[in-house]
């Protein structure tokens, strides 16, 4: 599983991120995280409100931080 | 004030309440209304004991002279504080939950294809209430502009949404009376309109970096969950929470700074160097302003005691959108989407609508 977390790195996005990856040891999954930052890569996966969750290349979420259940249900 | 070298914005995880939102759900909706009928009743009664709490803690328990400097400050500050604080809680609280109606993507679909005038008047009010983190605001740009929403109608957006900042509102509301919140609110969506249809006449389609221009984003289709009404309180619980937070320490600063100037600053002591006669004030009050970068919420208390000292309504109305609307943080975050000489026209056609204001002001009133 890849899991991209989108944003430039303020603290909402830095909460994802944590987010995420409790919720990958908590779920046990095998999943890559990987955080783009540049703003022209998170524009080229078209999305314009950040943070933003991409699970194997599928939109989650987008301009808020995701709940950890929330997250949990996507891992699944 | 804050240092510069902070660029990237202030946003706290303001939404994570999201197992708290799934707990809610068992409860009924009705008691939920019925808890904030109760609380809301229970404010208006607080907030009615705030004068004479004040009176009684500065006179009776301090023992100290209404006439003298420093009972004057101790006063404003204990009714102040817990006036303002209080204001706070319940108007953001409201905007939060209004502002669980409007996401970005919606906004961007609303905006696509509209024309000028509309469009602009439009992308003004939205801006104001569209929940998105300053971080944001290149992704959004980008995202505007590609999904054919004109370049002005988005300035429009991109201007309105600091300029009329709610946490301002509420303190111009709280300190200075209505009229004054409902003159700062019109203005500010009046700028914001006026300069972004001009930025539109302008033509500056190809001073956006290249690279934006070459961009083809596929809309991005998260799919639309619809909010139940405990959800939405609950977004509103969130805002309180991430925003009081985030500026309760401005706002007894700035009140702390508001009362030592009520308290020893002489009358009319404002008058000759930020008052109506100092034409150069306005230009000056502006050209501080631009660079400054303060919470609305450190500014107001300080702008209320300025006014009370004889400075003019329109001078210090500059001076705070100034403050808030164009900061060097946001001018460096743009700069990585505008070439620079769009950057100098968005901050001289700001500038000029927020000097436009001042002067307006300070001739009317």
């Amino acid at each position: 599983m890849n899991i991209k977390v989108l944003g430039p790195g303020c603290k909402k996005c830095i909460e994802t991120e944590k987010i995420i990856k409790n919720a990958i040891k908590e779920a046990g999954v095998d999943a890559v995280v990987e955080k783009v930052s540049d703003i022209q890569e998170i524009a080229k996966h078209g999305v314009f409100s950040t943070p933003a969750v991409i699970i194997d290349g599928q939109i989650k979420c987008t301009g808020k931080a995701p709940g950890k259940k929330v997250v949990l249900g996507w891992l699944k | 004030m804050e240092p510069l070298k902070n660029i990237s914005c202030g946003c706290t995880a303001g939404e994570i309440h999201h197992t708290a939102v799934h707990r809610q759900q068992s409860i009924n909706t009705p008691w939920i209304w019925a808890a904030i009928v109760f609380a809301v009743l229970l404010w208006i009664t607080i907030y009615r004991q705030l004068n004479p709490f004040a009176d009684f803690v500065t006179y009776s328990i301090f023992k100290l002279s209404p006439k003298s400097p420093l009972g004057e400050a101790v006063r404003f500050f204990i009714y102040d504080t817990p006036k303002v604080m209080m204001l706070l809680t319940l108007i953001v609280y409201g905007i939060g939950v209004l502002r669980s109606f409007f996401t970005p993507e919606r906004t961007r679909m609303i905006l696509a294809g509209k024309r000028e005038y509309l469009g602009n008047i439009l992308a003004a009010i939205l801006g104001t209430v569209t929940p998105f983190c300053s971080c944001s605001a290149v992704p959004l740009f980008i995202g505007f502009v590609t999904a054919g929403v004109p370049l002005g109608v988005t300035f429009s957006f991109l201007i309105a949404a600091p300029m009329v900042n709610e946490v301002a509102l509420i303190l111009l509301y709280g300190l200075l009376g209505w009229k004054v919140a409902v003159l700062y609110c019109i203005t500010g969506l009046l700028i914001a309109i006026i300069a972004g249809w001009i930025f539109g006449r302008l033509k500056l389609e190809n001073h956006i970096e290249g690279w934006v221009r070459e961009m083809h984003i596929s809309t991005s289709e998260v799919t639309g969950e619809r909010l139940t009404w405990a959800e939405r309180f609950e977004h509103g619980k969130a805002a309180v929470i991430d925003i009081v937070r985030k500026v309760w320490i401005y706002v007894v600063a700035g009140i702390a700074v508001g009362a030592g100037i009520h308290g020893y600053v002489p009358e009319g002591f404002m008058a000759s160097i930020m008052g109506k006669a100092a034409w150069w004030s306005v230009p000056t009050a502006v050209v501080i302003g631009i660079p400054m970068y303060s919470n609305a919420a450190g500014i107001v208390p300080v702008i209320q005691a300025l006014l009370d000292k004889g400075a003019a309504l329109g001078t210090v109305l500059a001076f705070m959108m100034s403050v808030i609307a164009l900061s060097l943080p946001e001018i460096v975050i743009l700069r990585k989407i505008l070439k620079p000489r769009l950057i100098v026209t968005f901050i001289a056609v700001v500038g000029s609508g927020i000097l436009f204001v001042g002067y307006l002001f300070n001739i009317i009133i």
